[in-house]
């Protein structure tokens, strides 16, 4: 085993990890420990654009910004949060720029602009082009720059290290962050890592779900790790699936594609979001886009041999439109689907995409404990946190934003307190839990197999916890899950190794799979109302009066041991924006 | 990985578009140490690309606002910003494989890409690296990199434009 030691230890290195990386590492004795190369994090997936109300191309400002992101969240947006990021957007875009990402230009030079869902002019009267882009792949431009600024400013990274517990000792009664453990891949060693501030920046956790268009690494370990640790997570129950995943496959296409003027088609060719969204069509929130495809579904107007999905097209947009604005989609869909999106439909489904809640934090990025108290020297920031900025329904181009806006404001934070603070002292035993979490699994001679468990995982979650949810189907979803995580005990992996057991750091995610999807499904039992991202069959509509507060889920103990789920409420601040109902 | 023995990505190597009438052969990518299985040691890799300064060198004081580049100085480079350091280009370069002092080709891709951007000043810099002996001058125009590269890339392309640039001393 080794230590070391920093004032800042930093986990997770895509678009969160590394913004904050750039802060902290000019100011603070700073580590990124990453499970991926950073190159390799999911971030560089993103497609479409980052929100900023530059106003390069038409009037435009951050209020409106603020506006359409506290309704496109159905009113659960903490309107505090909000309003900072629709601001620093401004200079999240501006920074990125300055540090050499290469945007789409206008014809004067700017960084050129499209639309995006959800994001309108002067409150909703029409679509306004606010996203950023760079072709569709601003992700990875986003990434890559991030990246090659950390090289620049020389940021120290663990590339392979899988972080597994988060340390915090007792100081006068208050847990304070002590420092994380991580797994080495290469050498199956265990490091400790001393800090006085740790950043959680680990990302989402779409492969919950079998239709996913996130990438097998993303399995919640952040939200997974701090969860054990007593921390809550909230609003675990908001999920968003994306309209436009690839037919079957799930495979995104981002919904520039809508904004550069793509059109839903059901079977018989109507453009049916006119129907649900009379102003904004196709460029309605994703929540709504989703649910209206399923409808159509259902209803019988389903494309293909069993009518079970719809189309997208692209087909009367210019080719050059389509292969300069739209390239990486365009080759996916004929890669995956021998689909040309340049003369054909592109068969569409809704797909796991991204997770709204996760760590609580402040909007200094400071993990909170309760509703009110924090854990001094522990941030979160990205998709494994919840500022909460978007509510129960994300608006495309507001998590690059998000990760940019609140990446930055933890490096800051975490260095600056660093900076006030003295190491303490490690708890007792700081290594034990995760040696004995990685020896049983190696020694376990148990009969159960991690791709079994996690497909039938992903299969009952696709079924019962997905677009539309009721009582039954939730409950069908939390026995499966619960049963899941009985068998889960009993599971062995076939690889005895220490150098690069991929096998053994699968068991584990699994395991921080099983405990996310429990909490997705017991927020989405007790919410008995229909808001954003979550859609009860038995609840059609919003219950402000009932519902209008964050979920906070607690793992507790009982007095014989055994594990169960507490849930609490949290309540949202409302600033300027009183709700209303959403329509567009 | 390679795959028949062709650099590819395997998340874009669709098993339908192989010849499954015989078996299908999958390796480590060549070139660089191998750990386990398929896993090799990518720390070489990125070595080469972080000794050509792949960052932006601004020209000039910072502006107040974005910097202005017209459309045509963006995509003058926009082939090289697609890399995803996958290393296909540089694994399946005969003379990488043979000299491990050679850059390979995708750090070449990554100095082209500020090279030839409208808003860097680095170029001199960058090019005094890649003039060294490990530099442009050991690649012998096979396009093996090119035909590799999953991105698309015209990989020696981009190799050639750097020693033109070389040569003339202008970009
Ligand atoms: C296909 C796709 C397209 C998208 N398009 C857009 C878009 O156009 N606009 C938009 O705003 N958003 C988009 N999103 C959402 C957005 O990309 C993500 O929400 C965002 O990039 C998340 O960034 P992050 O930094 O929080 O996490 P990630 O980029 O996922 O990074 C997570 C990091 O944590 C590390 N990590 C995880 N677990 C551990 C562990 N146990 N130990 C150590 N390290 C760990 C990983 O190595 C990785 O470096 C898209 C998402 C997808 C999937
Ligand atoms: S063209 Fe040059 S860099 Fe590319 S494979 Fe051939 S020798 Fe190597
Ligand atoms: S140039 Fe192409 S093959 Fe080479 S690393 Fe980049 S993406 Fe991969």
């Amino acid at each position: 085993m080794q230590t070391h030691s920093f004032d800042v230890v930093i986990v997770g290195a895509g678009g969160a990890g590394m913004r904050a990386a750039l802060e902290s590492s000019t100011r603070a004795h700073t580590a990124v420990l990453t499970k991926l190369y950073p190159t390799r994090s999911h971030t560089g997936a993103a497609q479409g654009g980052m929100c900023a109300a530059l106003a390069n191309v038409e009037e435009d400002n951050w209020e409106w910004h603020t506006f359409d992101t506290v309704k496109g969240g159905d009113y659960l947006v903490d309107q505090d949060a909000a309003e900072i990021m629709c601001k620093e957007a401004i200079d999240a875009v501006l920074d990125l720029e300055k540090m050499g990402l290469p945007f789409n230009r206008t014809p004067e030079g700017r960084i050129d602009q499209r639309r995006f869902g959800g994001h309108t002019r002067n409150h909703g009267e029409a679509a306004v082009r606010r996203a950023c882009y760079a072709a569709d792949r601003t992700g990875h431009m986003i990434l890559q720059t991030l990246y090659q600024n950390c090289i620049k400013q020389d940021v120290e990274f663990y590339n392979e290290f899988y972080v597994l517990d988060l340390l915090m000792t007792d100081v006068d009664g208050e847990q304070v962050t002590s420092g994380v453990v991580a797994y080495e891949l290469a050498t199956g060693e265990i490091h400790l890592f001393r800090a006085k501030s740790v950043i959680f920046a680990t990302g989402g956790f779409g492969k919950v779900w079998k239709t996913t268009s996130n990438a097998h690494t993303l399995t919640g370990d952040g939200m997974g790790i701090v969860y054990r640790k007593g921390i809550p997570l909230e609003d675990m129950e908001f999920y968003q699936f994306h309209p436009t995943g690839l037919a079957g496959l799930g495979v995104l296409l981002t919904e520039g594609a809508r904004g550069e003027g793509g059109i839903l088609r059901n079977a018989s060719g109507e453009r049916f979001m006119e129907r649900y969204a009379p102003t904004i069509k196709d460029l309605a929130p994703r929540d709504m886009v989703s649910r209206s495809m399923v409808l159509e579904v259902r209803e019988g107007r389903g494309a293909g041999p069993n009518k079970d999905y719809v189309y997208l097209d692209l087909t009367h947009l210019p080719k050059e439109q389509i292969e300069a604005k739209l390239p990486d989609i365009t080759e996916f869909s004929r890669t995956y689907l021998g689909v040309d999106p340049v003369t054909e439909l592109v068969p569409v489904f809704p797909t796991a995409h991204y997770a709204m809640g996760g760590i609580p934090t402040n909007v200094q990025t400071q993990v909170l404990r309760d509703n009110e108290h924090v854990i001094p020297g522990l941030y979160a920031a990205g998709e494994c946190a919840c500022v909460s900025v978007h509510g129960s329904n994300r608006l495309g181009t507001n998590s690059l934003l998000d990760i940019n806006v609140f990446g930055r404001r933890a490096g800051i934070a975490a260095a600056e307190y660093a900076n006030t603070v003295n190491h303490v002292e490690l708890p007792e035993d700081s290594q034990g839990y995760t040696i004995t979490l990685v020896e049983q699994l190696r020694s376990s001679t148990g009969s159960e197999r991690v791709a079994v468990l996690r497909r039938e995982m992903q299969e009952t979650m696709d079924m019962n916890a997905q677009v539309y949810r009721t009582e039954a189907t939730l409950k069908q979803a939390l026995d499966d899950v619960q049963e899941l995580k009985r068998r889960y005990k009993n599971v062995s992996i076939q690889d005895k190794g220490v150098r690069y057991n991929t096998d053994l750091l699968e068991a584990i995610e699994l395991g921080f799979l099983l405990d996310l999807a429990e909490l997705v499904v017991i927020g989405a039992l007790e919410r008995k109302e229909s808001r954003g991202g979550h859609a009860r069959e038995d609840y059609p509509t919003r219950d402000d009066v009932n519902f209008m507060r964050h979920t906070m889920a607690y793992r507790r103990t009982d007095e014989g041991g055994r594990e169960y789920v507490e849930l609490d409420y949290k309540p949202v601040v409302i600033t300027r924006y009183q709700p209303m109902e959403r329509k567009y | 990985m390679r795959i028949n023995g062709r650099n590819r990505l395997a998340c874009k190597s669709l098993v339908k578009d192989l010849d499954i009438s015989k078996p299908i052969t999958v390796e480590a990518i060549k070139g660089l140490p191998l750990e386990k299985d398929l896993v090799v040691d990518m720390d070489p890799f990125f070595a080469a690309y972080r000794s050509v300064l792949p960052f932006l060198i601004p020209a000039g004081h910072e502006p107040s606002k974005d910097r202005l580049q017209s459309a045509e100085e963006r995509a003058r480079f926009d082939d090289t910003t697609k890399c995803i350091l996958c290393a296909c280009c540089t694994t399946s370069c005969p003379v990488y494989w043979t000299d491990d002092q050679y850059f390979g080709p995708a750090a070449i891709v990554a100095a082209n890409r500020f090279i030839f951007d409208s808003r860097d000043a680095g170029s001199e810099q960058r090019l005094e690296i890649l003039n060294a002996k490990e530099g442009v001058w050991r690649c012998r125009t096979t396009f093996n990199c090119t035909d590799a590269c999953p991105r698309g890339i015209e990989v020696t392309k981009a190799i050639q434009e750097v020693k033109r640039a070389l040569i003339f001393r202008r970009v």
